[in-house]
């Protein structure tokens, strides 16, 4: 029977042939992953049942990266819990301060994370591994639970959507525009239950980080995956991150999917989605002269050091408008390595911009930029919904690095095209 | 499935009631149910953990809960004293979470159309056969898969993965 990547994950893992859309599996998981907020209720689930062991303890990882560095004694209290825990159970992979990064950029980049794993993560945007040729979702605190347990989870096989984006992209077009503009024409439900793959030409040309980028946000779609097939870029990338054999699955020619979506990425402009949805995206010049608080470059979206890169070309030589305040947040500590090392820190710090340690810290709203009422925020994050950054009369507009970056010299949100 | 009837007063929201919504990421630096419940729906409608009583339910419009994995906001929902949580359509991590943890849940298109806030329900969890009392209108949910059932009856996911288990 022919199959999609998602339902030939899912069936390698189950020990079946095949898998059928709509059928609940018990599947085995590759990685369990937990953070600061989600994990300290999985382990007193753990620590309350007299659970003294944990399924395997080199196929967990936990990331404290949303309130790091601590932002108050609660906070500090939550990842007391995580730490305890990594020392008693005796986990691998717990990320300290310093070894800590945003999880979804950490995870892929130290190699914890294969192409054709099963990856159960107790953060929505754990779907981001689909950029692997993965199969990742994302699941709350009791299933995070139940995975460390019994190293197994329940799914019900969904069905599939493909979206096949071809022809070449505009300049500063990336993999951000190209989500934004599917969630745009489908919506915030778009994709409920289902499974997003990614194909075509456009995808193909993508570099990992953008392919991350897009499968990351699968989940603003509703969708429970996004997917890309892992080619050559993919394997390049995987090399010598890890030693750890991994499969490389893909659709068949005839795979059934009860949605196929062709779409012609010349025609994508630059994107930004208006508050308070992420389905509220229009071309960037739709929302020219807004004008802005803060700009936000981070986060498991876009915090990698390609993001990183466009912006610091962008800004080179130029200040940051009087008015606005622009953080970057290099997303783990090998890429605020890599970025001082390339010399972006010194094109940042001369802009007037200010450099975060790794954190997800604004993107929640969490700390380290949280926005005042009334102020409005460019941002290469994920979500825009109300009081997402801060103040639940702030808003956030996400975007690229691209348009973030222009809008920080700008003053208003601004397309690359316009600075230059 | 067991029958347990809920009565309670209708809280009506719109569509695609995020988990920043239920439970903003800023209190999230805790995990106890009380102080989580003290801002449920805070930034949707200020007033709500005030005036919620016990056995009220929300109704929402599609794609409940969507957004974040955050089990906190069903935990807040519940500890908040909602009976439980009617809508269309629900995100499918608030889906799961809502059955892991013990938060009943109910997909109406009709019951959500229907109802506007402060009417009062009466929920049949077992039928699913929901009642507004107030605009004499009986509605339908749709039933539970039979495995969301088992899980139901086995008294949520943990129960069931260590009975799976023989533990």
């Amino acid at each position: 029977m022919p199959m999609t990547i998602t339902e030939k994950i899912l069936a390698a893992h189950s020990d079946r042939d095949t898998v059928h859309p709509g059928e609940i599996i018990m599947a085995r998981i590759d990685l369990a992953l937990g953070n600061d907020i989600t994990a300290p209720i999985a382990i007193k689930i753990l620590r309350d049942n007299g659970i003294d062991e944990v399924f395997d303890k080199d196929k967990i990882a936990l990331v404290p990266d949303h309130f790091t560095p601590n932002k108050d004694i609660a906070s500090a209290e939550q990842c007391k819990v995580l730490r305890e825990f990594a020392h008693d159970y005796d986990i691998s992979h717990y990320f300290e301060l310093g070894e800590m990064g945003v999880e979804h950029a950490l995870l892929p980049e130290q190699g914890i994370v294969l192409p054709g794993d099963l990856v159960l993560g107790a953060d929505s945007h754990t779907c981001t591994y689909g950029g692997l040729g993965a199969f990742s979702t994302g699941v709350g605190s009791t299933d995070l639970a139940g995975a460390m347990i019994s190293g197994r989870s329940w799914f019900r096989v969904p069905t599939s959507m493909k979206f096949v984006l071809d022809g070449e992209l505009r300049p500063w077009v990336g993999g951000k525009d190209l989500i934004l503009y599917i969630i745009g024409q489908i919506g915030v439900d778009g994709a409920l239950y289902r499974s997003m793959e990614l194909t075509g030409s456009a995808i193909g040309a993508l570099g990992m980080s953008d392919r991350l980028a897009m499968c990351n946000m699968a989940i603003e779609a509703g969708a429970k995956n996004g997917i890309i097939a892992p080619d050559a870029i993919t394997e390049e990338y995987v090399k010598g991150r890890s030693e750890r054999e991994y499969t490389v699955f893909s659709s068949d020619a005839d795979a059934v999917y009860d949605e196929v979506i062709n779409i012609d990425a010349s025609q994508i402009e630059l994107q930004v989605a208006f508050p308070h949805l992420p389905e509220n995206s229009k071309p960037v010049g739709e929302a020219k002269d807004i004008s802005i608080d803060q700009v936000v470059i981070g986060s498991c979206t876009n915090g990698r050091f390609e993001d990183l890169e466009i912006a610091a070309s962008l800004i080179k030589g130029k200040k940051v408008a009087d008015g606005v305040r622009m953080i970057v947040i290099p997303a783990t500590p090998t890429i605020y390595r890599q970025a001082m090392d390339a010399g972006f820190f010194a094109i940042f710090l001369e802009a007037g911009a200010v450099i975060s340690p790794p954190t997800c810290g604004p993107c929640l709203g969490g700390h380290m930029g949280v926005l005042a009422e009334g102020e409005k925020a460019v941002a290469t994050t994920n979500r825009n919904f109300v009081g997402r950054m801060g103040h639940p009369g702030s808003e956030v507009y996400l975007s690229g690095p691209a348009v973030a970056a222009a809008s920080a010299v700008a003053g208003t949100i601004s397309s690359p095209h316009d600075l230059i | 499935m067991s029958e347990t009837v809920f009565r309670g007063r209708a809280w009506k929201f719109g569509n695609d009631v995020d988990t920043d919504a239920i439970i903003p990421a800023r209190y999230l630096n805790t995990s106890d149910p009380e102080v989580l419940a003290a801002h449920c729906m805070e930034d949707a409608d200020p007033e709500f953990s005030s005036r919620v009583s016990a056995g009220d339910m929300i109704v929402g419009g599609k794609n409940f809960g969507c957004g974040s994995s955050r089990e906190h906001a069903p935990i807040a929902i519940k500890a908040a004293g909602v009976s439980c949580v009617i809508a269309p359509s629900f995100a499918r991590i608030f889906y799961r979470n809502s059955f892991n943890m013990g938060l009943p849940i109910f997909e109406s298109a009709q019951a959500s159309a229907q109802t506007v806030s402060g009417d009062e329900l009466e929920v049949n969890t077992a039928t699913g056969v929901i009642r507004n009392i107030t605009r004499g209108e009986e509605y339908r949910a749709e039933p539970f898969p039979p495995f969301m059932v088992e899980l139901i009856e086995a008294g949520g996911l943990i129960p069931f993965v260590l009975r799976e288990m023989g533990k």
